[in-house]
């Protein structure tokens, strides 16, 4: 198994410097997710305007290369989309990263694709899987995730 | 002296490839691999032998019952106790912790006791004693370790007092590798009229161990990790304790007489093995006692010591790793972070490579709060390991600063 197909540069590059990594004081949804087998633990924070659009998206936290990825590129995503776009990304991720083909409203995932790569590794989907659940936590209003 | 490749030919999970790779299997803490004359003796007993256990007027069930108290026997022998009557057969050592600490807690703790334990334990000897101090209201105490892994040993004699009515230590530990100075614990524990419970889940498989040279007072471990099944492990302790320690479970087997006014209670250690046993699952015990015994527990620790000097000298080449556990006394665990790389994608790019290891926090949540660290990967060796496959694991983690460096 080449982990080349796993770790691609983008990945290893957003994993090294995450995008949108920081508080964000005027956020009105937040939530935090853990992931207790491995530790990871990240807090997302999103601004989200009266049309309901996504007008910012940070996230702080600890955790592996395809956590950090995944939440670094989901945050740069979300901004600009409307809160059901997102909800739609996170129905769309999580197809993709199970290899479900379920999704019943498929909508383009476009950069983020490139994390398609995690279904070929079971014990890993979670890390790539933490910051959309906390994300659709913060946007359901429940303030922990968790993907054990 | 250890021939390896005679051994390794006898264990044949490990001549496999995995990704293409040729295995190498470094994640023995978590579980090892089994010798063909476990799984042999496993199969041969279904095949031939099964029937339940002390009950039966059958010859099958006298074949059975002999193999089964045939394996007591051979436990009682390794670990150099008195008495079949102090071996009880449990499913790990998880179990044979929560049977003392439901038990013997129950019996002997009272509200303003301590327990005392140390930071590098596994949740096993943790969780079990919290569970009881919530409903009997004794204090859980824990002793620290010092920056290198040992166990702080003049902060340990601090906490002794004569509230402390039991020490439940590790052998050795899972993550950082420490071997404990038991019979020095012993001693103190002893000499402040404290009882000792010994972990030794990571001790058995390592080097020689003689309960009553090490003067404790339980010793626990699983099979598991000794070569033998899932589900089988092993409780001693001293018969005395025994005697007072009232059932951990009820059913059949536990028994002497039943009414539905009373019941009396079977002599030991048939007091403490309620249900029918896992009666194959202590015969392969049994043969795995046979196999390590035959190669001898001291030329393991000799071989697994050159093993552990090696891939500690190799490991601290790689640029950028820092070894966790240090302790001048320790077993072939290995224990470490790199800069550049998360434990989990270290375990990942390994896996890649046909390496084994584990990466997380190892159930010592505590001991990684104490790190400062959220998880370490993990190798840890057997005496079927070489240094062949220590400098396979360095050729990994070049792979990882390829990757992530």
């Amino acid at each position: 198994m080449d982990p080349r197909a796993l770790y691609q540069e983008v990945i290893v590059e957003h994993g090294r410097r995450p995008r949108n990594f920081g508080p964000l004081p005027d956020a009105n949804y937040r939530a935090r997710g853990h992931n207790p087998l491995c530790g990871d633990r990240m807090t997302l924070y999103l601004k989200v305007d009266d049309q309901g659009i996504v007008e910012d998206a940070r996230f702080e936290g600890e955790g592996c290369a395809i956590s950090m990825a995944s939440a670094s590129l989901m945050t740069e995503a979300v901004k600009g989309k409307t809160v059901e776009e997102a909800e739609l990304m996170f129905e769309n991720f999580h197809d993709l990263v199970m290899d479900t083909h379920e999704a019943k409203r498929p909508i383009d995932l476009g950069k983020i694709k490139i994390l398609a790569g995690v279904k070929d590794y079971p014990s890993r989907v979670k890390c790539a899987t933490l910051a959309w659940h906390t994300l659709h936590n913060a946007l359901e209003g429940k303030e922990e995730a968790s993907t054990e | 002296m250890i021939d390896v490749n005679r051994i390794r030919a006898d264990f044949p999970g490990l001549a496999q490839t995995v990704h293409g790779k040729p295995l190498v299997f470094l994640d023995n803490a978590a579980s090892a691999q089994k010798p063909r004359a476990v799984i042999d003796a496993v199969a041969h007993h279904y095949a031939h032998d099964y029937a339940n256990v002390h009950r039966g007027v059958h010859q099958l069930a006298e074949r059975a019952t002999d193999a089964y108290e045939g394996a007591r026997e051979k436990v009682r022998a390794f670990l150099g106790a008195a008495s079949t009557r102090e071996i009880v057969f449990v499913r790990g050592t998880t179990e044979a912790i929560n049977l003392v600490a439901h038990s013997w807690g129950r019996h002997a703790l009272r509200a303003g006791d301590e327990v005392l334990i140390t930071e590098m334990e596994h949740h096993a000897n943790i969780v079990p004693w919290q569970l009881m101090a919530e409903e009997i209201g004794f204090t859980l105490r824990v002793a620290p370790i010092l920056d290198d892994g040992r166990l702080d040993m003049e902060a340990f004699a601090a906490l002794l007092n004569e509230r402390t009515r039991l020490v439940a230590v590790a052998h050795m530990s899972n993550v950082l590798g420490t071997v404990n100075p038991v019979q020095e614990i012993v001693d103190m524990a002893h000499a402040h009229g404290a009882l000792c419970l010994v972990d030794g889940a990571q001790s058995v498989s390592h080097l020689p161990v003689n309960v009553q040279e090490l003067g404790c007072d339980f010793y626990a471990f699983s099979g598991h990790k000794l070569f033998g099944p899932t589900g089988i492990g092993v409780l001693w302790a001293r018969e005395a304790l025994l005697e007072a320690m009232p059932p951990y479970q009820g059913g059949g087997e536990m028994i002497r007489e039943v009414s539905f006014q009373r019941s009396t209670w079977a002599d030991l250690p048939y007091k403490f093995e309620a249900g029918t046993p896992h009666i194959v699952g202590a015969i392969g015990l049994g043969a795995a006692i046979d196999y390590v015994t035959a190669i001898g527990l001291q030329a393991i620790a000799e071989y697994e010591h050159g093993l552990l000097e090696y891939a500690t000298e190799a490991l601290e080449s790689v640029p950028g790793l820092t070894l966790v556990g240090r302790a001048p006394h320790k077993g072939a665990v290995l224990s470490f972070v790199m800069d550049c790389a998360h434990p989990h994608d270290i375990g990942t790019i390994l896996d890649g490579e046909g390496v084994a290891v584990r990466a997380g926090h190892h159930c010592a949540m505590p001991l990684m709060e104490r790190l400062g660290l959220p998880a370490t990967t993990r190798a840890s060796f057997a005496f079927y390991n070489t240094r062949e496959e220590a400098d396979a694991l360095v050729a990994a983690l070049y792979k990882v600063r390829e990757i992530f460096a």
